[in-house]
């Protein structure tokens, strides 16, 4: 109990710490000159995009990892989990030489077809998907595994395609690990920096996102960084709270329909 | 019996979830932490006696320092305070300084046996603020006066800041500079992916400065935190120029090219240094400013491409 009260209270003083430290009579005028509108626009755009390709490729591959046997899979668990605890800048260099301009694959993307990741929005939404994703991936991966095959198997009994079957049985199954899945890998997008200032760069309306604006903010004017940090703190603490409530809040008696 | 077993497979893995969630918070945590550049540079604590009796031999080269520079300034610190450099000293210095800094720093504990020199390099302006937030540092190192002036106006530095080197920029290319760019205008050019320091940061100001010099105007694709990053990005290929210091180029060695600015477009840095007012080893600090702007310092910063003062 008593460590409990220690844990929250871990959490709770920093945000605490920052709602003392704001200049709240100042906090109106500094949102409207700064250019944080359009940071906070592009972060909340690019964090959406980047949990959206997180379940679309993180949902197939949390799959492979919990149901098909082949040699190797750890190795494999373990490549496409590494960008959790790669440190983020490393992650933007890696990428750089991956799908940069003069990168393995990017070079190709530049002189095939005309794409280049870096400095674009897009790039911001790549950097963020690579280390996004694994959170999704571990959270589904984890809820597969424990999950009752049995339903699945009477269900194809019954007649049942492949893909019925994981539209209507298995994903239904797995809905709060998706849920809480798709929220962490959003969670940590939206508060991703370093792959995203390291690979995509920083520049106002194309790149430069909420975390380095109030990095940026910091050296300049502390209370505008401040500002900026509630303004993300609250935007998160309300998605959180909200997403709770109505999806992580029914785990326990959750049915199958 | 059986809807307990049932349903009891999803309990499991919606309790099984937590640790994951767990885990991944603290990542995320740790994950924004490690962006910060938070002072990484942990300090023993190792408070020095002040009034070390400072031994005739490491005074002799005290007093050459002091006469070979020209600066009255450093004639004061180093006459005021004998070095009774040992224990750890604290730096925190530009990263601009980062080359030249680490090989003073070796030569300085060369010099003065039972000395420690330790590093924080980030942006000038992430060092003032660290150091406002109370970071252990016994010198700060600006690579220009506004930002040491932030630190003296807000009351944590001590004494008159000493000059110990200045710089001039470059504009720095792709290695082998396949794009040929010979001057400014060029950067100008549309095809031409330039990246500038944000202006929060030295360069980024002086680079607006020779920039508005030559009438030429730049459309950067970013702007980067520290002079560091544009380095990364046109020594990875993505951009193909920025402007940078002239020891950033040096720097760089192979990775990169420079294109000389000239002097009527280019403008020149003054470097400060100065002990903090928190310092836990002023005296250390002091000996170790006196030593940068001494011969020997200055020496080490001549061949990482500064210019004297």
């Amino acid at each position: 109990m008593t460590l409990a009260v220690v844990a929250v209270g871990f959490f709770a003083l920093p945000l605490i710490g920052l709602l003392w430290k704001a200049p709240w009579s100042d906090a109106w005028s500094i949102l409207a000159r700064s250019n944080s509108l359009t940071a906070l626009r592009l972060s909340v755009w690019c964090s959406l995009w980047a949990t959206l390709l997180s379940l679309v490729f993180g949902v197939p591959l949390a799959w492979l990892l919990a149901r098909v046997e082949f040699p190797g899979r750890s190795i494999v668990r373990a490549l496409c989990t590494l960008s959790m605890v790669l440190p983020p800048v490393v992650g933007g260099v890696a990428l750089f030489f991956a799908l940069g301009r003069r990168g393995l694959v990017g070079q190709y993307l530049d002189r095939w077809f005309d794409i280049r990741l870096p400095f674009t929005t897009t790039g911001v939404v790549v950097a963020q998907t690579f280390v996004a994703m694994p959170f999704l991936v571990i959270t589904v991966e984890a809820a597969l595994r424990q999950m009752d095959t049995r339903y699945e198997d009477a269900a194809r009994t019954l007649g049942a395609s492949r893909w019925y079957v994981f539209g209507r049985v298995t994903l239904p199954a797995i809905r709060p690990a998706l849920v809480a899945g798709a929220v962490l890998a959003w969670a940590r997008a939206l508060g991703e920096f370093g792959a995203t200032i390291t690979f995509a760069g920083n520049f106002p309306g194309t790149t430069q996102t909420m975390p380095l604006s109030v990095y940026l903010a910091l050296e300049t004017d502390p209370r505008e960084a401040i500002v900026l940090a509630i303004v993300m703190v609250v935007l998160s603490f309300a998605v959180l709270v909200g997403l709770r409530d109505r999806w992580l809040g029914s785990l326990g008696n959750l049915r199958l329909s | 019996m059986t809807g307990l077993g049932r349903y009891g497979g999803f309990m499991i893995s919606s309790r099984r979830l937590i640790l994951p969630i767990a885990v991944a918070f603290a990542l995320v945590g740790a994950a924004c932490g490690s962006d910060s550049k938070s002072a990484s540079t942990t300090t023993a604590a190792t408070s020095v006696p002040a009034t070390t009796a400072a031994p005739a031999t490491a005074a002799a080269p005290a007093t050459t320092a002091a006469t070979a520079t020209t600066a009255a300034a450093v004639t004061t610190t180093v006459a005021a305070t004998t070095p009774a450099a040992s224990g750890t000293i604290t730096v925190f210095a530009a990263s601009s300084l980062t080359e030249a800094f680490t090989a003073a720093g070796k030569a300085f504990e060369a010099a003065n046996p039972g000395s420690k020199v330790v590093f924080n390099f980030a942006g000038s302006g992430d060092l003032v603020t660290q150091i406002g937030q109370g970071a252990p540092a016994d010198v700060f190192a600006s690579a220009d006066d506004t930002n040491m002036k932030k630190l003296s106006d807000a009351g944590e530095a001590v004494g008159t800041p000493v000059h110990f080197a200045s710089n001039t920029l470059e504009i720095i290319t792709e290695k082998g500079n396949p794009k040929g760019i010979a001057t400014l205008a060029d950067l100008a050019k549309p095809d031409t992916i330039v990246v500038l320091c944000a202006a929060t940061q030295p360069c980024g100001k002086l680079a607006k400065q020779i920039l508005d010099k030559a009438s030429v105007t730049v459309t950067p694709k970013s702007l980067e935190d520290k002079v560091k990053g544009v380095v990364t990005k046109v020594t990875a290929g993505e951009a193909d120029a920025g402007i940078v210091f002239v020891t950033d180029v040096k720097a760089a060695g192979d990775a990169a090219a420079g294109v000389e600015i000239p002097s009527d477009q280019n403008v020149v840095t003054e470097y400060p240094a100065s002990v903090t007012k928190e310092a836990t080893n002023p005296n250390g600090g002091a000996a170790f400013i006196a030593f940068v702007a001494g011969p020997a310092g200055q020496s080490i910063l001549a061949s990482s491409g500064f210019q004297a003062p």
